[in-house]
């Protein structure tokens, strides 16, 4: 039997040995898409390893040049010295602790006031206002931040205390706080949404004040994912550059005067990148150190971050 | 027989309470505010110190030593020719992580492990990752401080952004769909193909831009890669060396002279132009194409 279309003719065999080619093309794309989905996943795994083996590695050069006694235990950072040198990191965790205690002091409060409100006082209307127009703060590239917190914050401080330095930790640390303020906000704000009404209402129907629903309600239940978004909080400030690098200074002193110019771990890294450090030198190799202790610094944060998610959460 | 309740008591009470309650709400309203009252002040700011520096010849202008010269050409042309590499880059990898992840992975503790390994990686600062484009790309593959470079680095820097926004569109995609689709006689790669994906689509697209929009306000990475700031002329091919916006405004922010302030608000200025032009399109396709079902 043969069936003619157009001037072609098919046989059934043929046909069916055409469609069993295309069968197998389909077969081979089935086959191989896994396989490159899969090939692609694995690429965020090898980006995870590529930073671990880089600081590593690097880091394990420098500990070669320099002990790691030193590095962890002398209060004094001057790299810039080959012969005299001395690389105690301490000024620097001080000068990245101290604006992160700032930041935090800014964002926590008003990040977690705002978070209260948004959930339990404002309405759906409202919300949905301001929750937008609170999420811009944290889209600003930091770099604006820097450079607001150097030409306009600082100044402004400089009114008030008057021997501020140009370069300080307040004005950084506070600019920091409300670039930290959206992030807190909003996923204080999820923890709070996630606690169920039947809660609220069985408080309020005893006689409970929308306060004491907030406070003595809502925040105990929904505490672990506040708690969780602190440590969030915290690791994004302790690895925030671009601000304390323009508006910070680059003077690693250990000292916890926040009117004073300091660096931070990531400001160093600025400085030696921005700089002429050959490769190879010392103070090249330092700077992975310091990345270092600041990815330790930052993974250990996230990691209780999610421990304490996980661990404490309260299951409706 | 002596009353139970003391009435004046409870009122005295009460109304101490419900005071307590409308003070803390003002405050924690207030607080809510702090935030918009600052985003006000800082745009007031870089707009009314940006007036008189933002013009034509900003925009058509090399970096130069006189203020007055500055201009943000090679920044505005780098940033997009960053475009070129990041966007289809993480865009590819990013999605098809998703694509694995929801439609293809068993539950098994590997797949845990990406899971968990993309959420940590979210959280790495942005400098770190300029660390690991210093040594792998700049050094090691010896690609310079060049465009691809820069790209790739940055492309790992958005990736996990991206990966969670299109996991989460993928999710929202009804089995519904899937189930009419095999049981329509497809295949599982012609039901993601054809089904899933196109119903994704606009979720990804705007995680996506939102991601890249994150891409062209990052400065830290580049710092660390050594990207220049001075270039007067414009790249011709991904493997020449080129600047960027903030890189520019980083510069320009550092100088001591007083007039290179005004040159970094007009810098700053253009950034967020073509930040909320960005963010206007993610919010057009959200609004325009998302479907909900």
């Amino acid at each position: 039997m043969a069936m003619t279309n157009g001037n072609r003719s098919y046989s059934v065999r043929e046909m069916i040995k055409e469609n069993k080619k295309k069968q197998n093309g389909q077969q081979f794309i089935e086959w191989l898409m896994p396989k490159l989905l899969l090939l692609t996943a694995t690429i965020s795994v090898l980006t995870t390893i590529g930073i671990l083996f880089t600081l590593l590695f690097e880091t394990f050069i420098f500990f070669e040049r320099v002990s790691i006694v030193e590095f962890l235990t002398s209060k004094e950072w001057l790299p810039w010295n080959e012969e005299t040198g001395s690389f105690g990191v301490a000024p620097l965790v001080t000068g990245t602790l101290l604006t992160t205690a700032i930041a935090m002091l800014v964002a926590i409060p008003i990040g977690l006031a705002s978070a209260i409100y948004l959930s339990e006082y404002a309405s759906e209307k409202t919300r949905k206002i301001l929750k937008p127009i609170l999420e811009v703060l944290a889209g600003i590239p930091t770099i604006v931040y820097g450079f607001f917190a150097l030409t306009f914050v600082t100044p402004l401080l400089q009114k008030i205390i008057p021997d501020l330095g140009i370069f300080n930790a307040l004005s950084p640390g506070i600019v920091m706080g409300v670039m930290i303020i959206p992030m807190v906000a909003s996923l204080s704000e999820d923890a709070m949404s996630s606690v169920p009404n039947s809660i609220r209402e069985g408080a309020l129907g005893l006689g409970s004040t929308k306060l004491e629903v907030a406070l003595k309600v809502v925040l105990p239940a929904a505490a672990s994912g506040i708690a969780a978004s602190f440590m969030l909080a915290i690791s994004r400030a302790v690895g925030e550059t671009m601000i304390v690098a323009v508006a910070g200074g680059s003077s690693p002193v250990f000292t916890f005067d926040v009117t004073k110019s300091i660096q931070t771990l990531t400001a160093y890294i600025v400085q030696v990148t921005t700089g002429d450090a050959g490769y190879g030198t010392t103070v090249y190799y330092s700077i992975y150190a310091v990345g270092m202790t600041l990815f330790v610094f930052t993974l250990t944060m996230n990691l209780l971050a999610q421990y304490i998610s996980r661990r404490f959460r309260e299951e409706y | 027989m002596e009353k139970l309740i003391d009435k004046q008591r409870v009122v005295r009470y009460m109304s101490s309470r419900l005071l307590r309650n409308n003070v803390l709400k003002l405050l924690f309203f207030l607080a809510t505010l702090f935030g918009l009252i600052v985003l006000v002040v800082l745009l007031y700011r870089i707009f009314t110190q940006a007036i008189g520096w933002l013009n034509i010849d900003f925009l058509n202008n090399f970096p130069s030593r006189r203020p007055e010269n500055a201009g943000i050409k090679a920044g505005l042309v780098g940033s997009l020719w960053l475009m070129i590499i990041v966007a289809p880059v993480s865009l590819i990898i990013g999605v098809g992580t998703a694509i694995y992840l929801e439609e293809y992975a068993k539950k098994n503790r590997f797949t845990d492990f990406i899971q968990t390994n993309i959420s940590n990686l979210a959280g790495v600062p942005s400098i770190v990752f300029g660390l690991l484009g210093l040594t792998i790309f700049v050094r090691e593959l010896n690609l310079g401080r060049s465009i691809l470079a820069a790209g790739l680095t940055m492309s790992l820097l958005v990736l996990p952004v991206i990966v969670v926004a299109a996991q989460e569109a993928i999710r929202a995609v009804p089995n519904q769909l899937r189930e009419a689709s095999y049981g329509m006689g497809a295949t599982k790669w012609q039901t993601i193909y054809r089904i899933v994906l196109p119903a994704a689509i606009p979720g990804i697209l705007t995680g996506s831009i939102l991601a890249l929009s994150r891409a062209i306000g990052e400065t830290a990475p580049l710092v660390v890669l050594g990207i220049p700031t001075f270039l007067a002329y414009l790249p011709r091919g991904i493997l020449d060396t080129f600047t960027v916006m903030p890189m520019q405004i980083y510069n320009w922010t550092s100088r001591p002279q007083a007039d290179f302030q005004h040159v970094a608000a007009a810098g700053i200025v253009v950034l967020l132009v073509v930040l909320i032009f960005m963010n206007s399109i993610a919010i057009f396709i959200r609004n325009k194409f998302q479907k909900r079902y």
